[in-house]
């Protein structure tokens, strides 16, 4: 259950692109084509899985105060988590030329367009974000660290898709000059992130200030029951 | 106008990193809500990108470009430690509300993409000017965003209430002026940055795409 509520989170709610921007540089620069779209999102959803639980190991065994009791109890004191970025960051190089070198024996024609973005993914924010989240939000296990990394793959992913295709649509519909390109993609990626912040709804439970806002939330969507069956029943009667 | 001052002047409008180069984007949108946190962002970056240009510019003909990413990745990282601990000594509360964004200057694509476009072919002192140009276009535009959405959303500017008080009633309150909860919600950050987008292209036509 704990799992599921995580994975569902993690894609819709805390969605890497449109909750808290991270991987926008290559979401913006890769979104032109749906098929490269598909490619590096799916390099995301890999590299994600990989490298959060990985660094789940390394925060818990090594960065964390006092993780390293293991060692015996004289380095029970050693506090390394200054040293987080730098572990983070160099799991995440080695991963990634991990990945460039498979993607590019088992599929050249994927590894010829995604070109230079392959090694880019390690200077993807959304993947170093990835760490981060799961260490600043102190996730409990390596099952949910790994269960955390795939959800915010697939939520990256499926935003990078959704905004490829509206960009192949949008290419032939009549934008104000000075929008074209970046400037209309930036306006479409704000609506959908408020589209997205309509998922907030969607899990309950949790700690007593979310309880609050679920209250008030509630109260509001019965507010807005009624005046969607008024609205309703006024269509109909005009219908009628 | 100088080479030299071109390269501090160019990256304020006509090659801004984020509008046209498209470079940086996560952190600009992502802590805007206040200004000052904006400003804090942008000296953070100002010193990783000035500092980091210098030295990689410095390390240009002994660095094997096979590796050069890591060894990039290393040194932005060595210094964005640095700032975290900086912060966290002296700003603590400001570095709680910047979270996990100071660690994420590692992967600022501003950072990464400099040093790939000019520090690893030119000389120190035109790196460090570069990098200098460069931060203060992303100020440029963070501190844009900051204002906005700080004064439109809160009615404040750097924690001073400069519309009047909304429960008491004062300053343009009284007159039935309300907050728009709506700016300190972060897709509003996307949305003013196309809007910025959208008036600077349309001023400068060349800028133009397609």
């Amino acid at each position: 259950m704990e799992h599921i509520e995580l994975f569902f989170k993690s894609i819709f709610i805390d969605n890497m692109v449109f909750a808290t921007f991270l991987g926008m540089c290559s979401y913006l620069a890769v979104s032109k084509k749906v098929t490269t779209a598909v490619g590096l999102g799916a390099a995301v959803i890999f590299v994600l899985a990989i490298t959060v639980p990985l660094n789940w190991l390394l925060d818990q065994f090594i960065l964390q105060p006092g993780a390293l009791s293991w060692l015996g109890a004289e380095y029970a004191d050693y506090d390394l988590s200054f040293l987080s970025f730098i572990m983070f960051i160099a799991t995440i190089a080695t991963m990634v030329q991990l990945v460039e070198i498979i993607v590019e024996k088992f599929s050249p024609s994927l590894y010829n367009s995604l070109g230079i973005f392959l090694p880019l993914i390690a200077v993807n924010c959304a993947i170093l974000g990835g760490s981060l989240f799961m260490q600043s939000r102190e996730i409990a296990t390596l099952g949910l660290a790994t269960t955390y990394g795939i959800g915010s793959g697939i939520g990256w992913f499926l935003a990078i898709l959704a905004i490829a295709a509206i960009r192949e649509k949008i290419r032939y519909s009549n934008v104000p000059a000075p929008l074209r390109g970046l400037g209309i993609t930036f306006i479409i990626t704000g609506l959908m992130a408020i589209g997205f912040m309509s998922f907030g709804g969607m899990l309950t439970g949790g700690d007593e200030e979310g309880e609050a806002l679920e209250d008030k939330s509630a109260q509001i969507e019965t507010v807005q029951d009624k005046s969607t069956t008024n609205e309703i029943a006024n269509n109909t009667k005009v219908i009628d | 106008m100088g080479k030299d001052t071109k390269l501090i002047l160019d990256p304020l409008a006509d090659n801004n990193p984020i509008t046209i180069q498209v470079l940086g984007i996560c952190s600009a949108l992502a802590i805007t809500a206040e200004l000052e946190a904006s400003i804090v962002m942008s000296i953070s970056v100002l010193f990783v990108l000035g500092v980091g240009n210098v030295v990689i510019s410095l390390m240009r003909n002994i660095i094997p470009s096979k590796i050069r990413i890591i060894v990039q990745l290393i040194v932005v990282a060595t210094l964005v430690i640095i700032v975290d601990l900086v912060l966290k000594a002296f700003a603590y509360e400001l570095s709680k509300t910047l979270s996990v964004f100071v660690g994420l200057i590692i992967t600022n694509c501003i950072i990464m993409g400099r040093f790939e476009a000019f520090a690893l072919g030119n000389g120190p002192w035109r790196s460090f000017l570069d990098g200098i140009g460069n931060s203060l276009g992303y100020a440029v535009i963070l501190i844009i965003v900051g204002f906005f959405r700080e004064l439109l959303g809160s009615g404040t500017l750097l924690g001073i209430k400069i519309l009047g008080d909304p429960v008491a009633k004062t300053g343009l309150y009284a007159f039935g002026y309300e907050n728009n909860g709506f700016m300190l919600l972060s897709p509003m950050a996307l949305i003013v940055v196309g809007i910025i987008i959208w008036v600077q292209r349309s001023r400068n036509k060349a800028l133009i795409e397609d």
